[in-house]
């Protein structure tokens, strides 16, 4: 069936999983789950180096010049912490796309909406790509929107949680408040969670743990891809109403009769 | 002559006059996707071998690290 691209900062992108690089037991796995997952776009912290200077590199393991680097500011609890982190990725050279988060709470990593939309304004003006990571709220999503957000990211549940899409009424209402591309990022735990989010209209699905702290990453990457591709479908072809009582798929008329 | 850095936290004696060019080769860091920031300012690569680095700065060397 005919899609159209996923659109972020002008760039298409055919794949609406979106996948993260943290946790992984080694680079090799990390590399296959990867390319399994056929996600496109590909976050990164960024962090101090080791001193001194080890030569490694996770861009010897993630080519730059095939996946599109989405540089995150985890880790950040204030506007100004989180501005200085894009500015850095910038001079890295990781481009002007990034995964905007400002934490409030260490121990549910629930956004400081405020700190949010302030780092919105200013990385928006400064010519950023700014996805921001934002709770489900749809007020929210829509100042976030207006503050000049190239897409919205509601969590499905707190990160690396894996507690699925908890609220997907205030998902809709997300889909419905906003024009630009709605991305669950953070609750995902297995591949019906990513379906459902997909099912519910949004545009794209970005999760790391679910796929990292898997036993088999490789296998749940594929299902993960999968996953995404199949809610997306089932979006697009329309779902059929939802009934109480029963109708009966085969004929009423018919049925031979039995009675003697 | 010798002065006192702060370099990713740690605590660090360099020459006096040493630029943030030799303070990488110093420490073995490629420059590829790595930035620096002095004293909270992001510098720009292309100064990396004018700005020299004094007493008491804090300096901030990031890359990119796995991350969701």
């Amino acid at each position: 069936m005919y899609d159209t691209n996923l659109v972020l900062g002008g760039k298409d992108f055919s794949s609406r999983l979106i996948v993260g690089t943290g946790k992984y037991s080694s680079n090799e796995v990390m590399r296959q789950a990867i390319e399994e997952s056929g996600a496109e776009i590909v976050t990164v912290a960024i962090r101090r180096v080791a001193l001194p200077g080890t030569g490694e590199s996770i861009l010897d393991v993630i080519d730059p010049k095939r996946y599109t680097l989405l540089p995150n500011t985890a880790g950040c609890y204030t506007a100004d912490e989180a501005i200085r982190t894009c500015y850095l990725a910038r001079e890295a050279g990781l481009g002007e796309m990034v995964k905007l988060e400002v934490i409030g709470d260490a121990r549910t990593l629930f956004p400081d909406v405020q700190g949010l939309l302030e780092a919105t304004k200013t990385l928006a003006r400064d010519g950023f790509t700014v996805m921001p990571y934002s709770n489900d709220d749809p007020v929210m999503a829509k100042r976030l929107e207006d503050a000049g957000a190239a897409c919205v990211m509601p969590l499905g549940a707190p990160i690396g949680s894996g507690l699925g899409i908890r609220n997907p009424y205030n998902i809709r209402i997300i889909l419905e408040t906003v024009n630009v591309p709605v991305i669950v990022d953070a609750g995902v735990g297995t591949a019906s969670d990513a379906a459902i989010a997909m099912e519910l209209g949004c545009d794209g699905v970005l999760m790391n743990t679910a796929i990292a702290a898997a036993s088999d990453p490789v296998a749940m990457a594929e299902a993960m891809r999968l996953a995404v591709k199949a809610g997306r479908l089932a979006y697009k072809s329309g779902r059929m109403g939802k009934k109480l009582y029963a109708t009966a798929s085969s004929p009423l008329e018919g049925v031979p009769d039995w009675t003697s | 002559m010798f002065v006192t850095l702060t370099v990713n936290g740690e605590s660090m004696e360099i020459e006096a006059g040493l630029t943030i060019d030799g303070l990488l080769d110093l420490l073995k860091i490629k420059r590829e996707f790595t930035a620096v920031a002095v004293n909270r300012e992001i510098t720009p690569k292309s100064d990396y071998g004018s700005v020299k680095l004094g007493e008491g700065d804090k300096v901030e060397i990031v890359r990119p690290m796995g991350g969701g």
